[in-house]
This record gives structure tokens, sequence and C-alpha cells, in this order.
């Protein structure tokens, strides 16, 4: 069988600063019909710029300097723009990763489709309604005859992504370029979205070209996988092979530097450096500098391809043909750092105690903004963190977990409930009261780039935490008896231990944000929360911005301060995999309220409540092939506004029962630090309740 | 004494603002860091040939602004001095022929002979109609037929050499400085001048500054015994009066900012961040200020400040004091209704602000409002300001223009933009058209507000810190490696070593 897509030699750079980017260097692969393919690398090395190239849509700067890339055996590279507009939707389509940002938002999806249509097919109107709405019904859209006259901003995250992929088959393409599809997408979104994938190319016997940064979608989808690194494509393998024994060093490092229940106890496997400037040329392996087992041939030979089986080939000096025992005898990843488990007394009270807390945000309307509503975007949740203990509020966006970080922290009002920190009350406390006690409680946000003023250097922006609340980290103190004999604490020279904390220069200190890379962003914003001395970091979804190997040197640090500092760490976030890594404790989240609490390993092994088990089964994972045994959850988190009567999840519930629509359940304990809210538990409070 | 200084309302805060300014820089050269963005501007070519074309014109300004009443020759009865009721500038004592060269009416550019026909009675009693000879334009020229262009070329190329003369010399200057400060000869200086490796662009400012020259040059030998911008109706010279109208152009544009500034800033960010009653208030206060029609606004202010004006003409000694109180309360009410719309857009954007996270950072550290305001969100719209300033000080000229022509303007007496663009409008219809007088006024406003808008892109780009704006010769090393800093993994971080 010939191949559907044949990419050769394929150069593609970018004029963009004063030397052209060589975004991609001499790319070739082979994409045959009714397979997927799997382009994986971090941000930077070249996958959107490929699929970009194939499409012909290169940003004005881009061009395309040699090779071919050919569809059923025409050089797309030589066709006019104007044949190229028919192979483009028709041939080849493609979704993109922002759905939101994909739709036009004052055109209804179906006249977005309809577009597509007459674009390729002479239809008169009837049939390309008849058309549309089959091509809705076939992605899954529920009631589609009355939805496809909707705007964009009335279909959820979920829909929307949808409805790209329904227009991208509007032109029945041979070969579908899905770039990050989900990665904008919650878990079980994202399941729905993969099956619908898959369960799309059986049916038409499409082909995929699938772009992701993440291994567990890899694992899921594809049946061939490359993987790209600054430009090129460094191993070529089937699936099976792939993962199963990962033979370029940046593949293996890759896996060591995921997250994972077994290497709670160690460090994470980090890739030191960054991806290369792609502006230079390169004279040797690319990754050499950042490898481990770099050898002084990587860094004056370019690696040729090896084959290790007939379909898995690898670019890297260690499987050429005098050093093959390299291959058989390899040496173990990475050392496995053991982080002594922190050796703490338990304490009998906890740090920080939540009960009750709600938070509701008024629907104003009309002239006089009159109050029609309450969005519930917290409603009543209960939590406590022991001191130096990890708890993790776990669940989908939009459920309120971050609104329940920020009314811990005062920094929005809560509603009702109290949060009391070492038995003082916050909730309603004054101000001027408040400030002494913010030093005990900081914040680290989701997304480093916004998260730092970018007209403040990183001293000012360190210091500025320090001088409102007159307070500088006490671990200075120790660090500068270690460094310099002067005793002298400034909040200068505190600066300069932070940063050195967190493993930046000194001279950071001077420059501004925009001058960092992501994750050295991250740890400036550590930095800054650590400056005056918190005993509790709320971290909301810190990670979640950054790339895998990123990630894990955030991780690391995170657990390294804990150990040292002894922090309590709230940490929200969608992400189980880092919830098994560092997690002790567990608390499930859904539409505002806890729906289960736990110890980590009763909650991931033995989940109860049918949510969490949902949850827990739609994560993708390695080494998982098709997900047979995946519960999939049907729709979407209904809108805070107005929550379901009884359980809140009994519209998604696949063990929905009569009586969860009418009450919502008690908490039902499953051991003595396993609690869940459903009703196919014991209602120990039930009666209670009832005289109520 | 030969006279005695006056010192008008404007004048005063043009003195303080000048005073603010070198006051703002004093204290920014003990300041590295904040040093360093300024010295950003410098990288920018245009911006550099936009402030050498801008110094020409505050300079300008600055004469003109320096005011004083000369002494007559008559002493009063007390045998003391009497001060003439003329107010006078330094400019104007510099252009002095200019000043009282003054024709019958209209002349065209560079004439020997008045615009229009006028009859004379010749000595037989006869009248013709013929145009008369000006009585100072090409009055020292016997045969204006034949003399007038040779004597114009010879005039213009000596002027030309002048420029030149004055422009090697500060080159020479500049390079000899250099060469001091680096220790170079004298000739690498030049040449790294004009191959462009200088880390401020000289080579654009020496351009700027010589095209300048060259034109000052040959004004100044024209000026002498021509009109070169013709006259206006009365006779006066255009090329003075736009000389003169740049003052009040640049008076109207910066004082009447100044006094918008604190409205649009405090408003608008008060509004934005705070929210609440306090946003309804302040955004109920500019629709309702918005909704009034300006000019009638403007209309109404200017006159109730006539009559005032008008009824206590003993409060002013002479008619400039006159007319520039006139011209300070053009620009409170000019100030007062046109900060809506800058504060519409500031507030905007400090409802965007205030959700960022580092904003919210700031709050979980206790900071306080005044201090998030002023640190986080105040850098964060000065763009905005900057633009909208720079903006508003074109359409700010304008507006005097348009004011003038309602009659609600500055004082008639007072030479500016607006009263040129006023009393050539008529003339526009006429034929032959009068066509200088709206010439040499849209001129001069051009250069001006768009070497000030060249000059604030410059400045707005080097104060962000996230473009960079060195040029490519002198940063190609910086460019390849934007983060040198490496990442270190965690594992040689110091919190491991504690453990």
């Amino acid at each position: 069988m010939s191949a559907l897509l044949e990419i050769n030699n394929l150069r593609t750079i970018l004029h963009t600063g004063k030397l052209p980017v060589r975004a991609i260097d001499g790319l070739a692969l082979k994409l045959n019909r009714g397979e997927t393919f799997a382009l994986l690398g971090e941000s930077g090395c070249g996958k959107s710029m490929t699929a970009l190239s194939i499409m012909r849509l290169l940003p004005d700067a881009g061009e395309i300097l040699s090779g071919s890339i050919s569809l059923n055996g025409v050089d797309l590279l030589r066709l006019p723009e104007s044949a190229m507009r028919q192979v483009r939707g028709k041939q080849i389509s493609m979704i993109f990763q922002e759905p939101m940002l994909s739709l036009n938002p004052v055109m209804t999806i179906a006249e977005q489709l309809a577009e597509v249509l007459t674009q390729h097919f002479r239809l008169n109107k009837p049939a390309a309604q008849k058309r549309i709405l089959q091509l809705l019904d076939q992605v899954g859209i529920p009631d589609a005859k009355r939805r496809m006259h909707e705007y964009a901003f009335q279909f959820s995250g979920g829909m929307k992504q949808r409805a790209m992929i329904a227009m991208a088959l509007a032109g029945e393409p041979e070969l579908l370029i899905a770039d990050e599809p989900t990665t904008a997408l919650d878990v079980t979104i994202q399941a729905q979205v993969l099956d619908l994938m898959r369960e799309i190319q059986r049916q038409n016997h499409m082909a995929i070209l699938l772009i992701t940064h993440d291994l567990g979608v890899v694992s899921e989808m594809a049946q061939h996988v490359a993987v790209m690194y600054a430009g090129e494509i460094v191993e070529q393998s089937p699936r099976v092979h792939f993962f199963d024994h990962p033979a370029h060093p940046y593949a293996q490092q890759l896996f060591a530097a995921l997250p994972d229940k077994k290497k709670r106890n160690q460090e994470l496997a980090v890739i030191s450096g960054t991806v290369p400037s792609l502006t230079q040329s390169f004279s040797g392996c690319r990754f050499s500098d950042r490898c481990h087992y770099a050898m002084p041939r990587c860094h004056d030979t370019v690696p040729q391809w090896r084959h290790i089986s007939p379909a898995h080939k690898v670019r890297c000096h260690l499987y050429d043909p005098p050093s093959a025992l390299i291959h058989v005898t390899r040496a173990p990843e990475v050392t496995p750092v053991p982080v002594m488990p922190v050796a703490q007394e338990q304490k009998p009270e906890p740090l920080l105690q939540v009960s009750g807390l709600k938070v509701h945000f008024p629907i104003h309307k009309g002239f006089f903004k009159r109050i029609v509503g309450q969005i519930k975007a917290v409603d009543g949740v209960s939590l406590h963190i022991a001191a130096g203990k990890t708890l993790a509020l776990v669940g989908e966006s939009g459920c309120g977990k971050t609104t329940v970080g920020k009314s811990i922290l005062q920094l929005i009002q809560p509603t009702a409930g109290s949060v009391r920190y070492h038995q003082q009350e916050l909730v309603g406390m004054e101000r001027r009261r408040l400030r002494p006690l913010r030093s005990q409680l900081q914040f680290v946000f989701q997304d480093p780039y916004s998260s730092l003023n970018p007209r403040m250097r990183i001293i000012e922006i360190l210091q500025e935490g320090m001088n409102a609340l007159n307070a500088a980290p006490e671990f200075t103190a120790g660090t500068l008896a270690q460094t310099s004999a002067a005793p002298v604490f400034s909040h200068d020279t505190a600066v300069d231990a932070l940063l050195q904390y967190v493993g930046l220069p000194k001279e950071a200190k001077w420059r501004y944000p925009h001058e960092f890379s992501g994750g050295q962003r991250q740890r400036i914003a550590i930095a800054r929360a650590l400056a005056v001395n918190p005993r509790l970091l709320i971290c909301d979804e810190p990670t979640s911005a950054l790339d895998v190997s990123v990630q894990a040197q955030i991780l690391n640090l995170l657990k390294s301060l804990q150990s040292s500092l002894g922090l309590a760490y709230l940490f929200i976030t969608h992400n189980i995999s880092v919830v098994e890594y560092l997690a002790d404790e567990i608390a499930v989240m859904y539409l505002g309220r806890i729906v289960e609490q736990g110890l980590t390993d009763e909650v991931i092994s033995k989940p109860g409540h049918p949510y969490t088990q949902a949850l827990l089964s739609a994560v993708p994972q390695i080494g998982k092939t098709s997900a047979t045994d995946m519960i999939k959850l049907k729709g979407d988190i209904p809108s805070p506004a107005s929550p379901p009567t009884g359980c809140h999840f009994h519209p998604r519930c696949p063990m929905a029962m009569p009586v969860c629509r009418q009450i919502y359940p008690e908490a039902s304990t499953l051991s003595a630090t396993h609690i869940t809210h459903c009703h196919l538990y014991s209602q120990e409070h039930r009666s209670n309740h009832h005289e109520h | 004494m030969p006279f005695t200084p006056v010192i008008l309302w404007t004048d005063a805060l043009v003195f303080l603002l000048v005073f603010l300014m070198s006051a703002f820089i004093w204290y920014m050269r003990g300041n590295e860091h904040l040093l360093a963005p300024w010295r950003r501007v410098g990288h920018s070519a245009s911006g550099m040939s936009a402030l050498t074309v801008l110094v020409f014109f505050i300079i300008v300004g600055l004469l003109d602004t320096l005011h004083f009443r000369p002494a007559l020759e008559q002493k009063n009865s007390h045998g003391e001095t009497i001060y003439s009721v003329e107010v006078l500038s330094v400019l104007d004592l510099l252009l002095t022929p200019l000043r009282t060269n003054v024709e019958k009416t209209y002349s065209a550019p560079l004439a020997t002979h008045l615009y229009a026909k006028e009859t004379f009675s010749l000595p037989d009693g006869n009248q013709i109609r013929a145009f008369a000879r000006l009585e100072y334009g090409g009055s020292h020229l016997a045969d204006p037929d034949t003399e007038h262009r040779s004597d114009i070329n010879l005039r213009i190329a000596k002027g030309i050499g002048l420029g030149l003369l004055l422009w090697i010399i500060l080159h020479t200057l500049l390079c000899l400085n250099m060469a001091r400060r680096t220790q170079q000869r004298f000739t690498r200086c030049v040449q790294s001048v004009w191959r462009r490796t200088t880390e401020i662009p000289w080579y654009a400012i020496l351009i700027t500054l010589g095209v300048i020259l060259v034109a000052v040059g040959i004004l100044s030998m024209l000026a002498g015994h021509y009109h070169v911008l013709g006259t206006d109706k009365v006779g006066q010279d255009v090329f003075y009066l736009s000389l003169k109208s740049i003052r009040v152009a640049l008076i109207i544009g910066t004082l009447t900012t100044l006094i918008m500034l604190p409205f649009a800033l405090l408003l608008g960010i008060t509004a934005g961040y705070f929210r609440g009653w306090i946003d309804d208030v302040i955004q109920y206060t500019y629709t309702t200020l918005n909704s009034i029609p300006s000019v009638l606004l403007i209309a109404a202010t200017i006159l109730m400040m006539q009559v005032y004006i008008e009824t206590h003409a003993e409060y002013f000694e002479t008619i400039a004091e006159r007319a520039d109180v006139r011209l300070l309360c053009l620009c409170i009410i000019l100030g007062i209704t046109s900060w809506t719309s800058l504060c519409r857009l500031l507030r905007g954007e400090t409802l965007k602000l205030r959700e960022m996270e580092y904003i919210q950072a700031a709050h979980a550290f206790g900071v306080s409002h005044w201090r998030i305001i002023s640190r986080h969100i105040l850098p964060n719209v000065m763009h905005i300001v900057l633009i909208a300033t720079v903006m508003d000080f074109s359409g700010l000229v304008l507006a005097e223009a348009v004011l003038s022509y309602v009659g609600v303007g500055v004082d008639p007496s007072m030479i500016s933009f607006g009263t040129m663009i006023n009393a050539a409008r008529l003339e526009m219809a006429r034929e032959p058209m009068v066509w200088w007088t709206l010439l040499s006024a849209f001129g001069f406003m051009f250069i001006l507000v768009l070497s000030a808008n060249l000059f604030a892109d410059a400045v707005q780009k080097a104060l962000d810190p996230r473009v960079k704006t060195r040029t490519p010769n002198s940063a190609s090393a910086q460019e390849n490696n934007p983060a040198p800093i490496p990442a270190s993994a965690s594992a040689s971080s110091p919190a491991n070593k504690s453990i």
C-alpha cells in the first residue's frame, strides 16, 4: 500500500529575527491510510510548523526552502495556490488547539459548515442542511437540528471542539491534522473527543496526523510515533515499541520526567537546559548539550538514522554499530535521588481549617441591577490541611477550585462559611488585622506569564511582599550564615538567597520578567511567595502552562521546599498524575462541592464516587491501549447558576438512581480518612437530615 | 535699566514645567535603572531626528516666553524711567526687522511688489493702476525685474554656505568631544558616526541638523531683505507670525495636557480599580460631560471670562496680560472638557489589568490600594497615556484654530496658528488666491505635530521593557540568546543541599 502522505527532507525557515530560524530542518515521514501518526515533542520543536507547512498556511515570515510533501503522489509544494485551495478542507483538514478561537463568533455553526460544503461540493440548500445535520449527528452534538442554528458562544468547550471536528470532516478529507486537539479541554471532555476521533477514523478510514506533547494521548491514539526535537525527528517507531523501549535519550528522559505514583519518594528526572536556539547551524547532535549520555562524538558529528528493529529507527550515536553494546546494557535512566520522607510529627490541630465555605456571585440584570440569581461557584466546601502536608484539590475547569483558593486568601470575599488559620477566623477580618496573617498564606498562580508585572524588575517583584508585610524569609538567616559572614540582614541579601533557593543566579534580580522562560518565571513566582516566609502555599495549577520537562523541575522544587521548610500546600490541579506524585490527600470537587475526600492512595486505588471513577479512568495513561474500560461521561458540567436538583452529578452519572434526583447525598464514610457524597453508600446522616 | 521683565501667567507655568523637567532629569541621573530606558530612546533614529526638530521648536517657544517691557526714551516728571506698554519677548528682539517691517497689505513670498494693483496719481494728474513696490521687501534692488532672481539665488547660496559651515563646526565639535571621551582618534569617530556603529544614531541627528541649519541659513539670509513667506492682510510678515505662533501651540498642547492628565489618570484608574459605586459615579460624570457639546461649554466659559476681563480692565496693565489670561483660561477649559476620552480608555485598561494575576499576588501580600495603583497599574497604562496625550496635542492645536474661527479662541491680538488660519480662510476664496498664510501655518503645524508623534513613539517603545530597541549592529551577540540564564536543574539548587 502506498503512503497517503510522504514528506521528504522538508526545510522550513522563519524570517523573524536577524538570522533565519530553522523551524523544520530535514523532516521526513510517511503516513498510511487509516493510520494515526503522532508527532511528539516539547513546545518550540517545530511540530505546529510541520502542520502549517503541509497545509501551506505558514505565516508571512515563514518560507519552505526545500523538500517535498506528496499527498497521493501529488507534490503539494508544486501546486498553484488555486489548486491548493481545493486540497485544503477537501483532502486535508485541520483542527486547532483553541476551539474558542477557531470558530467565528458572528456566524452560526450551520453557516460555518455550509461555507465549507459550498466550497467543495455543489450542494443546494436543502441538501447542504441535511449534510450539516448528518455531520453534527456524527460528532455527537445532541439535538443537532436545533443547535446547528446557534452561535459558537452558546456551545461549551467540548461542543465547540466537536463542531470544529464536524467542520474538518465536512470535506470528507483523507488526512486530518489535529494540532493539540485536546490540550485546552478537561480530561473527561478530552476522553470524549479522543473517542470521537477514533470512531470517525474507523468509519471514514481517514489518516490522522496528531500533534501533541502529551505522552498519554499518544499512547491511546497513535499507531506510529515520531519524536521531534529542535526541528528534526529524532526517533520514529510503532507505538508498542516506543512505549516499551524508547531509544533516544530525549524520549527516555521525557518518560522519566513524568510524575507518577511510583516516583513519589524520589525526585523526578529533569532535562536540564532548554531547547537550543534554532538560528544556529548544528555540527553535532542537537540534544547533546542536555543529554546524560553525551559523548565527544555527539558534539561534532551529526548522528544518522539507525534501525533498532525494522520499523523502529533513531538518530543517536548510542546506536552506532561500534557501540551497539551500550544499547543492550543501557544505564538506568537517571539515578533517582531519593527524597527523605518528611519526618514530622503529626500535629493534632490542622494548620488550615475550612468549613462550609460558600462563594456565590450574584447575577445582576436590568437597569437597576436587580439580583436575579446566584452563581454558586463554591457551595459549602470543607477541608483541612495539616502543617507540612499537601492537599490536592482536583476537578474539571469551572468547578470552583480556583475560587476556593482565592477565597481562602480572602482575595474573593466568601459568602458564608469559615476559614480558620491556627484557630484564627479569617472570614470577615478587617483588612488591617488580616495583613500580618497574609505572610502566612501565599498563592502561586497558574500562568507565569501574567503573574509577574512586566514593568518591574525581579528585585522589585521579590521585595514587594517583604516591604508590604515587613517580613523576610526566615531561612535566609541560615543560608547567609553559610555563604557570608556578614550578619547584617537586609532585604537585598534576602533576594539573593531567595533566588539561590529556587535555583536562579543572583544576577537575575536586575532583569525584567520577559527575559526568562516559562519555567524560570514560575520559579520567580514561587520565590516571591516564599519571600514572606509562608506556612501554606496555595498553588493554582502551577505547572499546567509548562512543558513536561519543566514541570518536573517545578515539582522537584516544590517537593524539596516542602521537606526543607515544612510548607503545607493546597495544590489545585486537574492533572491526576501530578496529584499522585505530590499529594498526601485528595479532595475531588464537582460543581462547587467536594464529592470525595481521602488519602491519595485510597482515592486513587479505590475511588468511591462515580465522578472520581470516571475522572480517573478518563486520564490517558501510558501502556493503556484503547480505552475499553473507560467510563464515558455524557455531556458537560452544568452551569453553577442552576445546578441540577439532588446530586449535582446525576445527569451525567452512569449509576444514577431515582433518589439521586431528589436529595443531595450526605457524607458516607468509606474509611477513617476517606469520605464521599454518594447514594451508593450508606447515608449515615440521613435520618439526621430529615429531622431538619 | 533699559527694560523691566514681565512674567505672564503662562510664562510662570512654562518655567515651572521647565523646572520640574530639570528636577526630574537631575533625579534620574542618580539612578542607573531609571536612566536605562531613557537611554534606549536614544537608539531610535526616527525618534532622535524628531527630537532634534522639536528642540528647535522648543528653543523658539522658550525665547518667546522671556517677556519684558522696554524702556522708553522720555522720562516722567519724577525722572523715573517709563516702560513701554508693549510687552516684547526675546524672540521679538531677535526678529526685530521682521516685526517692524510692515507692508501695506498682501504680498507673495519673496515678492518685490504688492499682490494687488493700486491706483497711483502721476505728476501729470493722470491715474494708473499698477503693482506698487514694497516698502521693505526687495527695497535694496534698483531694478527688481532684472536683479530679483539673481539676488535671491545669491542669497540662497550664501545661506546654504552659512548653514553648512555651522553644520561642519557642530559636527567637528561633536566628534572632538566623542574622541575625548572614548580616547579614540578623531577620524575613527567620524568613521563610526557615518558607518552607523555609534550607540546613539548620530548620523540621523546630523542629517536632520544639517537640513535644519541649511534652512535656517537660507532664511536668515533672505529674511532681512524679503518677506520669505509673504505678508498678510495688514502687511505683517507671515514668517514672523509663524514663529510667534509656535509658543501658543506649545502652550496649548502642553498646559492643557497637564491640566487634563490628573483628571483622566485619577478618575480613570479609580473607576476601573475600585469599581462598584465609585465607577458608577465617575462613569455618569464623564458621560454627562461628554454629552454636552464641548464647543458650547468652551464658548460659554470664554465669553464669561471676556466679560470679566472687560469689566475689570484695571487688573491688567497691558494688552499682552489680558490676552495671556484668556489663553490660560482656554487651556483650563479645554483641559476640563477633554479628559473624558482618555479617562474612558484608562478605565477599560484598568478593568483588564486589575484581574491580572500579579495584581492578585499583590493583594495576597496585603499591598495597599494606593501602592498597587502606583506601582502596578500606572506603569502599565503609561503607554496609553503617552499615545493619547500626543494624539491630543495635535487635536488641541487644531481645536484652538477651530475655536478662533468661532470667535472663542485666543485673544484676536494674540498671534497663533488659529488666528492665522482664521484670517486666511476668506482669502482662499479670492482670485488670485492668497495661499501662503494657510500653507505656512499648515507646514509649521505639520512639522511640529509629526515630530512630536515620532518622538512619542520612540519613547513609548523604549519605556516598554519587552521591546528591544538596540540597532542590529550593536546587539548582534545578544539576540541569539534571549535568556542566557540556564534553567538549572533543581538537582543543583541549594534547596537540596540543605536537606
